[in-house]
């Protein structure tokens, strides 16, 4: 008999699996459960997009291209991210697709971490950073965020965490799970901090066509950031195209350099149909990515105002389709939150601490579902909060 | 569209609280804002969108192509005007292209449909073809889906 765990790889083995996935598991065996778990859009990709993809099939583009992308989609890339941010990015080297965001992240954080290196992590945000660094023999470091401060990174937090093996700063803006933006002001502070250091910024903008206060501010634009910032972005959020699998990292062109070469070996070239059906998205789907974000206030709005009317404490978060109320005024763990409600009124949410330990106290909430369906969860949800105190 | 009707066009019985906090204003300048609406004719009036085979009523529904000879002076207006009294009548469209009018009509079977037509409808003066569609099944209405299968295929994923 083959002992497999003893074959795994350590760094492999000693990964916990996502506490996001052990709660989807238990909320699929429960019938007539009403979710409020799912990242992801409930919008369909644009019409023009999809067409794109047609049209690219039928015209029988389907071999691979070039390993850093279509140098089409580059282009346009470049011209997004100087109509969006105002910072110039060469589609030739500094420029490269990627498969969704999160292998640009992959390949961010391998191309960058030795063993021993520190990587700053907000904490609460999304599952990947920490588990990939560990891979790489880099040491997490989480950082606190708070609800006090709207979950932003603060300058004092992380002036706390800088040692001499620090790498790298994740600054993962807007956030999931909070919903938290950063400001230029914000941006400008973490900026001061890191201006004498040789710490590189890894900055997941997944969500960034997706604020609803202000325009999105990327750190690239405050100055000497630029040089130190690997910028990622991706259609799945912002375009609602999650399962195209199509994201991108532009950056200084030594770190894309060396990005790329993991990237050629492991993926060879994003998906074909999807950098093309890309192109189009970009070039044409302004209104769309408009008419999205109204649909998505519209939620966000609804969402605040319910939670803090049926008492659990929510703060106005400002991007990403997340709310984050807290559940402390209830007694509960958020885990033990999350099971009763789910098992008593069956309605599905994420419990904070799923996004690291500071997300203890919270759950989160997605809008990523029609307002009718978040009405119909809101009331489940007051309901269960009445049999609580009851 | 202004925000306040699109959103009671996805869902009428959001209270004026929820209203208030989703448009930023307080529940009382929704209130007032809907009474002008109603006053000035641009929401005219509220109703259920019902799955009547899933309600198990008795009800067939029918789409009549109407072909008529406009009145001189009043156009289509006239043989419209006099159609949508019956009660029976859900909707009256003036058209273009190969026929003027499309009338909705419901009714408990063929037969209460086929009567109307025949003796309503069809003596009018000025209708010149009628052309009868019942309706088999309904898929969607006024944007929500009547087909329960329109299930959620999000995968469920760790993110």
């Amino acid at each position: 008999m083959i002992d497999y765990d003893k074959l795994i790889a350590n760094n492999a083995y000693d990964i916990q699996p996502s506490g996001i996935r052990r709660f989807f598991d238990m909320a699929s065996a429960i019938e007539g459960t009403i979710s409020l778990a799912i990242g992801e859009p409930d919008f369909k990709t644009p019409w023009s997009v999809r067409k794109a993809a047609i049209r690219t099939l039928e015209k029988g583009k389907t071999s691979y291209t070039a390993n850093s992308g279509l140098i089409g989609l580059r282009e346009s890339i470049c011209k997004y991210m100087h109509n969006r941010i105002g910072v110039q990015y060469n589609p030739e080297n500094e420029t490269l697709v990627t498969v969704g965001g999160s292998e640009a992240i992959d390949l961010a954080i391998r191309a960058l971490i030795n063993p021993g290196d520190e990587v700053l992590i907000p904490e609460p945000s999304f599952v990947c950073y920490s588990p990939i660094v560990t891979l790489t023999g880099g040491v997490p470091v989480p950082v606190k965020t708070l609800h006090e401060d709207k979950f932003r990174l603060t300058a004092d937090s992380l002036k706390a965490k800088i040692t001499p093996k620090t790498k790298m700063l994740v600054l993962p803006y807007p956030n999931n799970p909070t919903g938290a933006i950063m400001k230029r002001p914000h941006l400008e502070e973490i900026a001061k901090c890191l201006r004498d250091t040789n710490i590189i910024i890894l900055s997941d903008e997944l969500y960034s066509e997706l604020t609803y206060s202000d325009k999105h501010v990327s750190i690239v634009e405050i100055d000497n950031m630029r040089e130190r910032t690997i910028l990622i972005n991706g259609f799945s959020k912002n375009y609602a195209m999650t399962g195209w699998r199509l994201g991108f990292a532009v950056g200084p062109a030594p770190i894309i350099k060396q990005m790329l070469k993991i990237h050629q070996y492991a993926i060879m070239s994003s998906p074909t149909v999807s950098q093309y059906a890309a192109i189009d998205a970009l070039e044409n789907c302004d209104a769309d990515i408009e008419y999205m974000r109204k649909e998505y206030n519209i939620r966000r709005k609804y969402l605040v105002s319910s939670f803090n009317r049926i008492g659990l404490d929510c703060f106005e978060p400002e991007g990403a389709f997340y709310v984050f109320p807290s559940i402390k005024g209830t007694g509960l763990s958020s885990n033990d939150f999350c099971e009763r409600l789910l098992k008593s009124q069956k309605v599905a949410v994420v419990p904070g601490n799923a996004f690291g330990e500071s997300g203890e106290g919270y759950v989160r909430v997605s809008y990523a579902y029609s307002l009718n369906h978040l009405k119909t969860a809101i009331e489940r949800i007051e309901c269960f909060l009445k049999e609580l105190e009851g | 569209m202004d925000t306040l009707l699109h959103l009671l066009k996805q869902n009428a019985r959001l209270s004026n609280n929820e209203l208030a906090s989703i448009l930023d204003v307080t529940a009382e300048e929704v209130a007032d804002q809907i009474k002008e609406y109603e006053r000035t004719g641009i929401i005219n009036g509220y109703s259920a969108i019902i799955d009547e085979e899933a309600a198990d009523q008795d009800s067939v529904t029918a789409f009549i192509e109407l072909k008529v000879t406009p009145q001189p002076n009043f156009g289509f207006d006239d043989i419209a005007s006099t159609i949508m009294q019956f009660d029976e009548v859900d909707s009256v469209y003036l058209l273009s292209g190969e026929y003027d009018l499309s009338v909705t009509i419901s009714g408990r079977n063929l037969r209460d449909i086929a009567l109307f037509v025949a003796q309503r409808l069809a003596p009018l003066s000025g209708v010149l073809a009628t052309s009868t569609h019942f309706v088999l099944r309904r898929y969607k209405e006024r944007g929500i889906f009547l087909m329960k299968e329109d299930t959620d295929e999000r995968g469920l994923i760790s993110l």
